[in-house]
């Protein structure tokens, strides 16, 4: 074959496998690129493991197979008598050695750059619970939660699941384009690992310290991801989804968040001022529990066993008012109860102590207001 | 039998002696990785010592960012906050910062404040003179506090750093290993 | 004169003098029978747990079980298959083996082995229980990180931690017991350079099992005191620290992985030279390359913990020393492979099984060295990529080399050559469904889906199906292989000295089956080998 044409033959089959691997099917399979540039290195890292690890395979299970074939019984009756080689021991370990070489040397460079946290431009203290993220904005000094969208008859079977299923939340994560955004990490309960694919960030969230991360994206988008650390009961259901907006629309945001959380204000003080009947708070009671307490309470309020107690006559519920608000508002202390009071206003709060407490059977009669919930803060 | 059985009954005192070790090792570990830890800072824990403010060196011309984060322990009925986000400071010089806490709940509560410092290597040039984590803090029911931290960051603060968080995460204490409480009762006293 | 169980009690009943023979016996063959039924007993109920866990995954959405109970489903799956498969299966094979491949009468501590067997049953039995208890089962993963397993863990966690203490204490003496005999009791002629590469790799995980079983003793004897004492080894507020117990678990962890692999290794040099009627290629270079895993093994821990908040030279040191294991172990497959070359090769079932756990063991193998590179891991980490690895080196690794040692060595053990068309089969059962149930979950976690999770989104279900398919083949298989198993007992073929053609070593000179009492005084070494076989 002329020179000319064997490099046209190369060149063919180079774009007909560059070009498949680029297909939808060949994606399916593969890690995904990312919308980093760390994310992108991560990947070439990938398919150069891969493809030694490819390359070694075929080679060494090549070698075999041909023995299975050559050197069966039938073919190769007589067996030869070497069995050993100081050579060819030295071969077989020197050049593994030269490989490892090579793959740690762009591994090493990539990790140092991905340890590189200096100089960011926004950071956002990620704090992992029971099973929910919440995310603080350090210098805006604004924070949110953010939990799971998707709907428990969804999970349950009883709908069709949407196309985003359990990889939806209430409250993204919103960061600027071409910034780079400083994660810290920690956990309020048990250890939990912050994941996007997408910016191939993953870093354990630990009780008591922080760890850091960072990404810079340039490509505004939705990107999802999942908790990484085993971390009980509802460990599949904490989702991550950061909405990458382009900077100006970014500070917009920032300026909206303000702003509700001045107007939630307001509306709290029309809320503590009002005087709420049972009807009224009862159907926003039963709202806030299918939301947050039903997945260890369970809807109808029996409860699972001692580790989740029942409320439907349970000690609490219809036991002492304070200590009723006492332990949910603040929890309790190294178990999976965890303190709402940050997480829900004095309407969501007074509303559901109240369902609690008049539900399943209970008839406490008690009705309580947001005012009262404002004054044990 | 190719040795007599007195190695055997050697052999076998040696590995269980040597599995008795290994037993005490895992426990050898607690106070290895201490140490390994505050020489090197790796896990971001401050020193629980306060710092000799005699020791400081001048003030230098390199300024570093600090930020102050908190976080309240499941079961906390604590409100903790810190008074201001950041700090933009000077290495070897003097700063104070005050952290506020307010006990929501009915009755008294203890807590103990944990530090925790990121990038972890910086925890060992992050010298606190004073700091409301040396020990367990105690408020009445509705009390609430500024609790301060006086600090210097040590000239000798590696080149790459250049943003440094502190965090304190503020857990509840058990009765049982409530030592403040114990020190006012005694103070009551006297 | 040596005094027979069965003359210990008097004949009262056939059924007590059953029990008290299987209740009191010293002798190894009798405790390796015993080790390997315990070891099959719990392959398939921690395999029924498997398949609870492979039926929830096949679609998304919760159909058949709670996330509470199916993440104990997760945990004990994993406790039992590394604990209570996986290791007395290996401790059995020794048993049986070691003292014929050396020429001894029994192993050097003969009631200490009753003992460290009959720990196992309690272990698991309360282990097991722990499924009835209030709370459930241990639902923290296999590795039982704190703060869940201290501050979160359900009440059976103490059962558990005593049972793990049982557990450690068994393998411990088991170890203690295997090195004291391959020490002392060698026949004459036989240095440790001429020993079986069997005997080698059992010798060198006894000796990881006494050094790390220990610690793990340790990490759980904190997590009890965390729990109950008062003590803060794992929890920030008390001074501790979460990260720590994953130090403390994984420095025994990860020898524990090699434990789990180093006596395949082993069986795969017994079978491969016997069935390619060719000497081990390299044997002192196996010998080296295994002790170097094994050191090795001790210093790469940190590779489970890359996402914990670990300092970048950290993150440096633990990638390179894993890297470096690639290189004796690859040794290893080399030298298999240079064993097969030009040999003469017929593939009975042991065979089968042998060249499976090779080819399929090294692509778990390269699985690992593509975890080993940090910046990658952060995508890999507490994925289904992981779980792939570690079930392409545990099943057709361990698994399949305890099977093929048990069609190797079954015909010496009962007699009876085992049925070798149904053994095939069951062979290329295994292999198709091992393949489509572990191959798939390469993708789904290299596509985002983390491990552990009882739901999952829609994006992974194909991965998911097949997974679950291959899991039902799979468990099927096995119980062909138990058919398999008690077939050859009750009856088959009859079994020569020899067996194989090209079987070479000291437990292939003694009758089959083996009389109870073998090599009562020291046999010659080398020995003669008769040319009258099976085949």
């Amino acid at each position: 074959m002329s020179p000319i044409s064997s490099r046209l033959k190369n060149g063919l089959i180079l774009s007909v496998l560059w070009g498949f691997s680029h297909t939808a099917f060949a994606a399916a399979y593969d890690l995904r690129e990312g919308v980093t540039e760390m994310s992108r290195r991560i990947q070439g890292l990938h398919h150069l493991s891969l493809g030694v690890c490819v390359v070694v395979g075929v080679i060494v299970f090549g070698v075999m197979f041909y023995s299975i074939f050559a050197h069966r019984r039938s073919r190769h009756p007589k067996s030869a008598d070497f069995h050993e080689s100081m050579a060819v021991e030295l071969v077989w370990t020197v050049i593994p050695i030269l490989i490892l070489v090579g793959m740690a040397i762009p591994a090493t460079t990539a990790l140092i750059d991905i340890e590189d946290n200096s100089d960011a431009d926004l950071t956002i203290l990620i704090t992992a619970s029971q099973w929910k993220w919440h995310y603080q904005y350090i210098e805006a000094d604004i924070g949110y939660y953010s939990n799971l969208a998707t709907p428990t008859a969804q999970i349950n079977n009883l709908e069709p699941k949407g196309e985003y299923y359990l990889l939806e939340v209430d409250n993204p994560l919103v960061l600027p384009t071409n910034k780079k955004a400083r994660f810290l990490m920690t956990s309020n309960d048990v250890i939990h690992s912050w994941w996007v694919p997408d910016f191939a960030v993953k870093q354990d969230a630990i009780p008591g310290f922080i760890n850091e991360a960072w990404t810079r994206v340039t490509k505004p988008g939705l990107y999802r991801g999942q908790c990484a650390e085993l971390c009980g009961k509802d460990h599949a259901y904490m989702p991550i989804v950061v909405e990458v907006r382009p900077e100006a629309e970014f500070d917009k945001w920032i300026d909206d968040q303000r702003l509700a959380r001045e107007l939630a204000s307001g509306q709290a003080v029309a809320d503590r001022e009002k005087e709420w009947t049972m009807a009224e708070l009862m159907p926003i009671g039963e709202q806030v529990f299918l939301s947050n307490c039903a997945t260890c309470h369970e809807p109808d309020g029996l409860g699972q066993g001692t580790t989740y107690p029942a409320l439907a006559g349970g000690e609490i519920a219809i036991g002492p008012l304070e200590v009723h608000l006492d332990r949910v508002m603040n929890g309790k202390a190294d178990t999976e109860m965890q303190a709402w009071a940050p997480q829900l206003s004095d309407r969501e709060l007074a509303a559901v102590i109240t369902y609690e407490r008049n539900a399943w059977g209970n008839i406490t009669a008690d009705v309580v207001q947001p005012r009262t919930i404002y004054a044990a803060r | 039998m190719t040795e007599t059985p007195n190695n055997q009954h050697k052999h076998v005192i040696l590995l269980c002696s040597l599995a008795l070790a290994m037993f005490g090792f895992a426990y050898a570990l607690v106070p290895l990785y201490q140490i390994f830890c505050e020489v090197t800072g790796l896990n971001g824990k401050t020193s629980g010592r306060a710092a000799d403010p005699a020791t400081i060196s001048q003030v230098s011309d390199r300024e570093v960012t600090i930020q102050f984060l908190a976080q309240v322990g499941n079961g906390m009925p604590w409100e903790f906050r810190p008074t201001e986000h950041q700090l933009r400071v000077r290495l070897g010089e003097f700063n104070t910062t005050n952290y506020y806490a307010r006990n929501r709940a009915a009755q008294a509560v203890t807590g103990q404040a944990v530090p925790s410092v990121s990038p972890g290597y910086a925890a060992k040039y992050l010298r606190k003179v004073e700091c409301f984590c040396f020990t367990q803090q105690h408020l009445e029911a509705g009390e609430d506090q500024n609790m301060p931290v006086r600090f210097y960051i040590g000239d000798d603060l590696p080149e790459e750093i250049h943003t440094i968080s502190l965090s304190y995460t503020l857990f509840k204490v058990p009765a049982v290993q409530d030592t403040s409480s114990i020190a006012k009762i005694a103070n009551n006293q006297q | 004169m040596v005094t027979r169980t069965e003359d210990l009690i008097p004949h009262r009943s056939p059924l007590l003098a059953f029990i008290a023979r299987w209740l009191l016996t010293t002798n190894h063959k009798e405790i390796g029978t015993l080790y390997l039924w315990l070891s099959f007993t719990l392959f398939f109920i921690a395999g029924a747990m498997a398949m609870v866990i492979r039926l929830e995954l096949f679609q998304p959405g919760i159909q058949f079980v709670q996330p509470l109970f199916y993440n104990q489903m997760v945990t004990m799956h994993g406790l039992i298959m590394v604990f209570g498969v996986v290791m007395p299966a290996f401790v059995g094979l020794a048993n049986w083996q070691i003292p014929m491949m050396i020429g001894a009468p029994d192993m050097a501590l003969p009631r200490l082995n009753n003992f460290s067997f009959w720990i196992l049953p309690f272990a698991f039995t309360l282990l097991l229980s722990s499924l009835f208890m209030e709370g459930g089962a241990p639902n923290f993963g296999w590795t039982f990180y704190a703060p869940l397993s201290t501050t979160y863990g359900p009440p059976s966690t103490d059962f558990f931690i005593i049972g793990v203490h049982m557990m450690g204490i068994s393998s411990v003496l088991g170890a203690i017991n295997i090195m004291v005999t391959i020490f002392n009791l060698r026949t004459p002629g036989m240095t440790l350079m001429k020993m079986p590469l069997f005997v080698w790799t059992w010798l060198i995980t006894a000796f990881l099992l006494i050094m790390v079983m220990p610690v793990l003793a340790g990490a759980v004897t904190m997590v009890l005191t965390d729990r109950h004492f008062d003590t803060s080894f794992f929890s920030a507020a008390g001074g501790g620290d979460p990260v720590f117990f994953q130090h403390v678990f994984w420095f025994f962890g990860h020898p524990e992985v090699y434990i789990l692999i180093l006596p395949g290794f082993g069986i795969a040099s017994q079978i491969i030279p016997t069935f390619a009627r060719k000497k081990l290629f390299g044997y002192h270079s196996m010998v080296y390359a295994t002790a170097s895993i094994a050191i090795l093994s001790f210093i790469v821990w940190g590779h489970h913990m890359f996402t914990s908040g670990m300092p970048l030279m950290g993150e440096l040191f633990f990638m390179y020393a894993t890297m470096l294991i690639a290189v004796p172990t690859g040794v290893k497959v080399f030298n298999w492979v240079a064993t097969m070359w030009r040999g003469s090769l017929t593939f009975e079932t042991p065979m089968l099984f042998a060249l499976g756990f090779v080819i399929l063991f090294t692509i778990g193998g390269l699985s690992g060295l593509m975890l080993a590179l940090v910046p990658a891991d952060f995508q890999y980490h507490d994925t289904f990529f992981v779980v792939a690895h570690f079930h392409y080196v545990l099943y057709p690794g361990a698994i399949f080399g305890t099977m093929a040692a048990v069609y190797y060595w079954l015909p010496k053990w009962t007699g009876h050559m085992y049925d070798e068309r149904l053994g095939k089969i069951h062979f290329w059962t295994a292999v198709i469904a091992v393949n489509l149930t572990f191959f798939p979950m390469h993708f789904s976690g290299l596509a985002g889906m983390p491990r552990r999770i009882v739901d999952y989104s829609p994006q992974f279900v194909d991965f998911n199906m097949v997974s679950s398919i291959g899991s039902g083949l799979l468990g099927l298989s096995q119980v062909l292989f138990l058919y398999i198993v008690i077939k050859t007992i009750r009856g088959g073929e009859p079994a020569s000295t020899r067996v194989w053609e090209g079987a070479e070593g000291l437990e292939w000179t003694v009758p089959s089956p083996a009389p109870l009492h073998t090599f009562e005084t020291p046999p010659p070494f080398p020995p003669v080998m008769e040319s009258d076989v099976n085949e």
